[in-house]
């Protein structure tokens, strides 16, 4: 009867079908749909412009006022005021915004909204990110949300999926991010466009529920549309604090399911990765790129949580932070700001030289927090290196995993971390 | 829908950051959106928009951020349609949903030059290249073109009348 795919069976399941195949459009109710504060606004202008009283359900709405926190002019503080009303008007509905916001795709798992089998849409595209706990989830965009709104639904065209193997055990140093980026290296920014990622192998089986956050996070990056993980043990074990007494069942693919291609990467082999300039499938082992870089950035929804600062503290303990060389800590929520503090995290980056930021998307978008003068180059933990994605269009962005960007850090241009510790 | 106008060629890979850049996503206003349309790849691009004008472009037009702010800028500019080798997935459903025509054509960004004519006849499904030679579109699935017939999801929702329920 099936042999469905991970992301089918949670589509069919959604549908209320039997089965679904690639190419089916559905109409589904998705358990979870977010915006934050650049695409909240126009979702909820359409949404008003219909004159609609209420929302379909707002207990399924989620605000997360995380891209220009603390809100950086009187513009960006007049969309998150949209979004305040519009919480203040529709009961139900989850706001976030300064003391209480994190970055959004780092948000929500740590929050616990997140649980397997769910299908989450969003007004970002990073939304794709909860696929490292089971759940279908996809970027949209803001019409998409109003739409929601207004009726609880959304459309879905069902995606064929690639099956991503990752043999091998990693060695000391390589993270999910230098596995996410070695798989975009390989298949290119368009490699998966329109697909589903699934991931899957011995090195996924022993990588964190965190390292796999950030390969979802960065499935985007090549151009799929969700990437997903089957939910195991310690999917179970992270969800126990955090979504404890929200009920999942387990949800894995058929074995003889059927998938557009298979390609397997031996982790085992990788070492640990940058994407150059200017777009993430520039990929190329650290150690062999040769540049100096006047700032370094360690947060966002791909590498901002607590694993990943205490990955970066490993490797800036007992060292500075080069001199010329700006370096941000951003800790991607409130929660993960507290633990580091209370880790003593935070006296090792100010030890360091490193500043340290509240929770913001900031300079990942070239918001604020951190923008870059034309030549300057930045090694971040972020998601993308366009042109002008962190500031001004002569300016460059290398992407890497926290333990690179920190030992970079250290020497003032990019560095493998075994070079410093 | 039928256009006919002179074509900006970009290439592969544009993405959202380049239709409209981040720092300008303060606002939603659709005027303000187009005068910083294409500005970091194409300084001046809104000011040379005349009547009609089309962009072309290679593969995976509109990757990366989802902001509908790419398809409002582009639109508002004056852009009557978007033909591309293909185009990223959440450009294409926001291009959709919001009513910006979108084209896909393989073969399309080696065969029109930069101050090219070209028409694009979206009702009978062809495209007239600058040479007048004549390619035939590929139609969108029946369920798109519902949506692209009802001018956007949320017209196309409210004619269902499938919000009955929250209104």
């Amino acid at each position: 009867m099936s042999r469905m795919t991970l992301s089918e069976k949670i589509l069919a399941a959604a549908a209320r079908r039997d089965s679904v195949a690639p190419g089916d459009f559905l109409l589904v109710e998705p358990d979870l749909g977010l915006a934050n504060d650049i695409t909240a606004p126009i979702a909820i202008q359409e949404f008003e412009k219909t004159g609609a009283g209420s929302c379909r359900f707002p207990e399924r709405i989620w605000l997360v006022a995380d891209h220009f926190t603390p809100n950086k002019d009187i513009l960006s503080a007049q969309q998150v005021k949209v979004m305040r009303d519009f919480s203040r008007r529709h009961a139900g509905v989850h706001f976030f915004e300064q003391g209480d916001v994190g970055v959004e795709h780092a948000l929500l798992p740590e929050l616990g909204a997140i649980v397997p089998g769910m299908v989450v849409i969003g007004a970002d595209s990073h939304t794709c990110t909860y696929g490292a706990l089971g759940a279908f989830a996809t970027g949209m965009g803001s019409t998409d949300l109003a739409g929601f709104y207004l009726t609880g639904k959304a459309w879905l065209r069902v995606p064929s999926s690639i099956k991503i193997v990752f043999t091998g055990t990693l060695r000391k140093w390589v993270t999910g991010k230098d596995l996410v980026l070695a798989l975009i290296g390989t298949i290119s920014v368009s490699g998966a466009l329109y697909k589903a990622l699934e991931f899957s192998g011995p090195a996924i089986d022993s990588l964190s529920v965190e390292g796999r956050l950030s390969m979802a996070n960065m499935a985007v990056e090549a151009g799929a549309k969700n990437g997903i993980f089957t939910a195991d043990e310690k999917v179970a074990s992270y969800l126990s604090s955090r979504a404890a007494g929200r009920p999942w069942a387990p949800c894995a693919p058929d074995a003889d399911a059927s998938y557009e291609k298979v390609v397997t990467i031996d982790a085992g082999a990788l070492e640990p990765l940058v994407a150059a300039p200017h777009l993430p499938q520039n990929v190329r082992p650290a150690a062999e790129t040769d540049a100096k870089v006047d700032q370094v950035v360690i947060g966002s929804c791909t590498n901002g949580r607590i694993e990943d600062l205490r990955l970066a503290a490993q490797v800036l303990k007992g060292r500075r932070v080069a001199a010329g060389v700006r370096c941000i800590v951003i800790p991607a929520t409130p929660h993960a700001y507290r633990q580091a503090l209370s880790e003593g995290l935070f006296d090792v980056f100010l030890d360091a030289g490193a500043v340290i930021s509240p929770p913001t998307c900031g300079p990942c978008l070239g918001g604020h927090m951190g923008i870059l003068a034309e030549g300057e180059r930045c090694i971040s933990t972020t998601n993308r290196n366009f042109v002008g994605r962190m500031g001004h269009t002569g300016s460059e962005v290398y992407l890497a995993s926290p333990a690179t960007a920190a030992a970079s850090a250290v020497t003032g241009r990019i560095t493998t971390p075994s070079e410093v510790v | 829908m039928k256009f006919s106008g002179t074509v900006s060629v970009f290439g592969e890979n544009v993405n959202t950051d380049e239709i409209i850049a981040a720092r300008y996503l303060n606002t939603s206003d659709p005027a303000v959106l187009a005068l910083h349309c294409m500005e970091d790849v194409r300084p001046g691009f809104p000011q040379s928009i005349v009547p009609g004008h089309i962009i072309v472009a290679g593969a995976n037009f509109g990757c990366g951020s989802s902001r509908e702010h790419a398809p409002i800028a582009l639109k508002a500019a004056g852009i009557s349609c978007v033909v591309a080798e293909s185009f990223a997935r959440i450009f294409f459903r926001n291009a959709i949903n919001t009513g910006l025509p979108i084209v896909e054509c393989p073969g399309i960004s080696s065969r029109a030059a930069e101050g090219d004519r070209i028409e694009v006849d979206l009702d009978n499904g062809v495209l007239v290249l600058p040479s007048g030679a004549r390619r035939t579109i590929s139609p969108f699935p029946p369920f798109m073109q519902a949506i692209v017939k009802e001018g956007g999801w949320i017209p196309y929702l409210r004619a269902q009348k499938s919000f009955a329920e929250g209104a």
